[in-house]
Parts: C-alpha cells; structure tokens; sequence
C-alpha cells in the first residue's frame, strides 16, 4: 500500500514538474466552456442543471484521456526507467495501481477545476445538487474506464502516438457499444443475448443513467469492474512485455 | 550470495543467453566480460529480476528472483545499462523516492542521501533535473540509487562508461571500498577495469561462459606471459640480436617489431628468460632503450577466447 502511495506522488509530481498538466488543465477547462455554453446551450435552454455540461465529457474524455494516458508506460518504457522501476521492491500490481492512481487522481483536480459552473447554476436557479454529485461522480468513474484503457495500450506500445490512436479506437466503441453504430456490426450474425451483453458495454449508457441522477450500484460497480478488469490487462501486458 | 543455475534466454529463434551457471560470495567482485551482444545485458536483467529467464533461475541472498522477487530485491542494488532515471527530477528527489520505496524514511533517509551524494560528489547537481545533467553526473546518480539501501549486493552494468578518466577512477575506488563485505557483480568492455577491480572475471561469448578465473590466471593465458622485450637504440643491429636471442636455450621463438625497432623472445614452457637475456644484454653491450617482462595481454586472451568459441 506503501508503495502505491510514493509511486503515485512521484507521478503526480512529475505532471507537475512539465508543462503537461498546465497544459492539459487549461485545454479541458477551455473545452469545457465550449461546449457547455455554445454546443450546449446552457442559457438559452432556461433550466437550472448541468445537462449540457455533462452530456459531453464523454467525448472531450474520448480525446482527453488518452493523451494523459498514453504515456504512462510508453514513456517508462523509452526513457528506461521502467527496467529501474521493476527491479525496484514493489509487485506489478503496485506500480500499475500508483501510476493509474496517480493518473485519476490528476483528471479529478482537473474536473474538480469546473466548480464555477456548478456555482453559477447554483446562483442562476435551484438546481438539484443531488443529481449534480451523481453526475460529478459517474463522470470521474468514467473518466477511470477511459483511463485504465489507455493504461494498457500503453504498456504495449513503446510509440505514444501509436498508444494515443489506439486507445482514441477502443475508447470510441465501447462508448458506443449501445449503439447502432457498433450493434449493427454484430447484428445478424450474433445471438440476441450476446447482443445485449455488448451493448450493456457501453459507457454511454451507463453514464447517462448516472448523469441523470440515478445512483444505481450496478452502473457505479460497472465502471469499477471495467478499471479493474483493464488493470488486470496491464498487469499482464507489462509481465510480458516488459523487457521488450 | 549470488546464484545463477543453467540460465536459459530466448528471444524468438535466437538463444541470447545459453547456459549460464556460476556463483560469487561475498568479498568477491565479479567482472562480467565479453562482445557487444554476447549476452551480458541480458544475463544480468535475469538476475535482477527484469527479464524472466526462459530456462534455470537466479538467487539472490538465498532467495529465487521468480518466486520471491521482494525478498531479492531488497537485497540487491541494480544499475540498468545506461543507468536510466526519471528524467524531470532532480537527483535529490529521485533518491528520496527510491530510498522511500526501498522503505527508508525521515531523517536516516535524509543523512544517508547526504553521505551517498557526497561519496559521489553530486553536490552541485542535487537541485538539477536530471535530464539536463551530463553523462558522468546521470552515471553517478545511478550509481548512487544501487548503494542507498547499503544492499549485500550490487549488480552493475557498466558502471563506468561515458565517465572521464577521473571519474573512472573515483567509481574504481568506491567500488574496492565496498568489495570487502559485498557482493558485486560488474559488466564492462573496459579490460584494464577489471585488473582494477575484479577479482574474478568471467567472459562470455555467444551467450556461453568460455572464461571463469581470475584476472591473474586470466593474463596467465596470454602468449606474451613472461616473454621479454627489448627495444633498441637505431644504432643497433636488429637482426644479430634477434639471433643471438634465439641461439639462448630458454627461447622458444623470436618476433620482430622493424617498426618499433624492438623483439619479443617467447620463453619455452616454464623457463625464466629475464635474467638470462639481461645477462647477455649486457655481455654484448647493446643499446637498449628499454628492456622489459611482459606480464601477458588480456586484450590478446579476450581476443583468442572469444573469437574461437564464437566460430
């Protein structure tokens, strides 16, 4: 536990130390602004939520989270230090865990960052605060899903932007999973049951329900169940390719 | 105590690593030799632990590096080839997070910092980030992360390249100080690096151990070992001398260097020729500009064990 804790703080340093995280902040509060107020229509719909503002962290994260989480190991891995970080006393688990950790923990400052909007509803109108926490919450988790993804098509790939590509893919189709997009490629061929499961896959879907305010356990412990099982992935993947 | 036991490494088709058992105690220092590509590296990521060996195992201090990889770990200072670190800290909190992973903290953390970085004199350098530092000064970091933890065992690949002459000899030093009550294992292409510290040397070629012996008996297996030469003024007669040697009973045969002007007289096995051709030097009274006992090449022996095993 230890272990998790100094290699998440040598992390999250380390964003600090570059401008990578002034950077990333900047963009994803800007963006944020865009799509909220021009996309979104936050005045002119005349409701005080923030329906408009989440309805599109999915697809700023589609873009977003990948670029933090494409150098987590694919950077280790060029620069070398990964071969000191694994002859270091720590287990796999440990240094997946403190780099994803370190990674999440990163993205919710940035998201943390939005509180203005959440104050200027709040000044606007009298929004249900309830549904906001729900929406905050299941925005961060999927942000997780997005991230332990791009964790581990990073520790497969030394090129960044490979790993970014990649990720960008896979991230897409399991936020779509629902969708006809996806659901017609499998439609057909495929029994019904397998369908629903691909489609219970889909991020979007989970999401929107937790946005909406439904705190509903099964979406939260699906989110969790996605991080861990791509975790479990990395964990693998480094195991094998580590020396690569 | 350090164990190799039959350590295998395949990678695809190619057999980097094909057999390698040995063992080294503590006091001793082991010098890792051989070819770029013969299979140091890798033979020294498997026992660190880095690379899974494909075949055999590794102990460290009596604990397997596959099956109780902590217990090993701890136990073991390691420098990568190259001697990686993370680029955008300085060297004083790379220690420090190395030093609280190897679960070290406060002040006893902080002092052995100190006394690390002044054995490697990273004094000026400890507020740097370290990708901005010269190879010596990202060299001695490295160096400095393995010794932290004062480990029984240190596991070095080479420690000295990309250092000047100074710093070599600053690192040499460092490491006869710890050779006493240590394990070290080296790996260099540097030959005169391991007369400096190695008490023992094994070369390895295609991924095979064809050495294991000191650096002594090492020399011993030079040709030139306790040949004699002379080199002489130009006013002299190279090629009566040169006769007169080989007409000496001790002397097996005779080369000649025109260039340098000098002669090698090789001994037959067993005789002693210094005496016996100083003798006649002087009996002669040739002009010599220097007269001397060659203790053996071991650039020659690497030559001869590598390239013979390797064909």
């Amino acid at each position: 536990m230890e272990a998790i804790r100094i290699i998440a703080g040598r992390e999250l340093r380390s964003y600090f130390a570059t401008p990578l995280a002034y950077v990333f902040i900047v963009i994803f509060l800007a963006m944020m602004g865009v799509f909220t107020f021009y996309l979104g229509g936050f005045y002119e719909r005349g409701q005080a939520d923030l329906t408009p503002f989440f309805s599109f962290h999915p697809w700023l994260y589609l873009f977003l989270v990948p670029a933090i989480a494409m150098r987590l190991w694919a950077e280790e891995r060029k620069s070398g230090s990964i071969e000191l970080l694994m002859t270091l006393p720590v287990t796999m688990w440990e240094a997946v865990l403190g780099k994803f950790l370190a990674a999440w923990l990163f993205i919710a400052v940035a998201l943390a960052l939005t509180f203005p909007i959440w104050i200027t509803v709040n000044y606007l109108g009298d929004p249900d605060n309830g549904v906001i926490v729900a929406a905050y919450l299941g925005s961060l988790l999927m942000a997780g899903g997005f991230l332990a993804i791009g964790a581990c098509i990073s520790a497969a790939n030394r090129n960044q932007v490979v790993a970014f590509i990649v990720t960008v893919v896979i991230c897409f189709l399991f936020m779509l999973a629902g969708f006809p997009l996806v659901l017609n490629f499998f439609s057909g061929w495929l029994p019904t049951a397998v369908l629903d499961a691909i489609s219970g896959l889909s991020f979007l879907t989970h999401f929107n329900a937790l946005s909406k305010g439904v705190l509903d356990i099964r979406d939260v412990l699906y989110f969790l169940l996605v991080i861990g099982a791509w975790l479990y992935a990395n964990t693998i993947v480094l195991e094998l390719r580590k020396a690569d | 105590m350090i164990r190799a036991e039959g350590l295998v490494k395949n990678y695809g088709p190619l057999r980097a690593v094909d057999g390698i058992s040995f063992s080294v105690q503590p006091g001793e220092v082991l010098g890792f030799l051989g070819p770029n590509g013969a299979g140091k590296t890798t033979t020294m990521r498997m026992l660190a632990g880095f690379v899974p060996a494909s075949a055999g195992h590794a102990e460290i201090c009596g604990f397997r590096i596959d099956t109780q990889p902590l217990e090993a770990k701890r136990r073991l200072g390691y420098l990568p080839e190259g001697a990686p670190a993370y680029g955008e800290m300085a060297p004083g909190e790379f220690l420090h997070f190395v030093g609280r992973i190897r679960g070290l903290g406060g002040s006893a953390l902080g002092k052995r910092i100190d006394e690390v970085s002044a054995r490697l004199q990273l004094g000026p350098v400890m507020k740097q980030p370290i990708e901005t530092l010269s190879k010596g000064f990202r060299r001695r970091v490295g160096l400095a992360q393995t010794i932290l933890h004062d480990p029984p065992v240190l596991i070095l690949d080479e420690p000295t390249d990309g250092l000047d002459p100074n710093q070599k000899h600053e690192v040499r030093e460092l490491i006869n100080a710890m050779a006493a009550e240590k394990i070290i294992i080296i790996s260099t292409h540097i030959l005169e690096e391991v007369d400096a510290v190695c008490t023992r040397a094994i070369i390895i070629a295609g991924g095979r151990i064809v050495a294991d012996e000191t650096p002594e008996a090492l020399i011993h297996r030079s040709r030139y070992h306790n040949a004699v030469s002379i080199r002489l003024a130009h006013s002299a007669d190279l090629a009566a001398v040169t006769e007169d040697l080989q007409q000496l009973a001790g002397v097996d045969h005779t080369e000649v260097d025109a260039h340098e002007y000098s002669v090698t007289a090789f001994p037959k096995p067993g005789a002693a020729l210094l005496t016996v051709i100083s003798e006649l030097a002087g009996a002669r009274r040739w002009p010599i500009e220097n007269l001397r006992l060659e203790a053996g090449r071991l650039d020659e022996v690497f030559r001869n064990v590598t390239t013979q095993d390797a064909a």
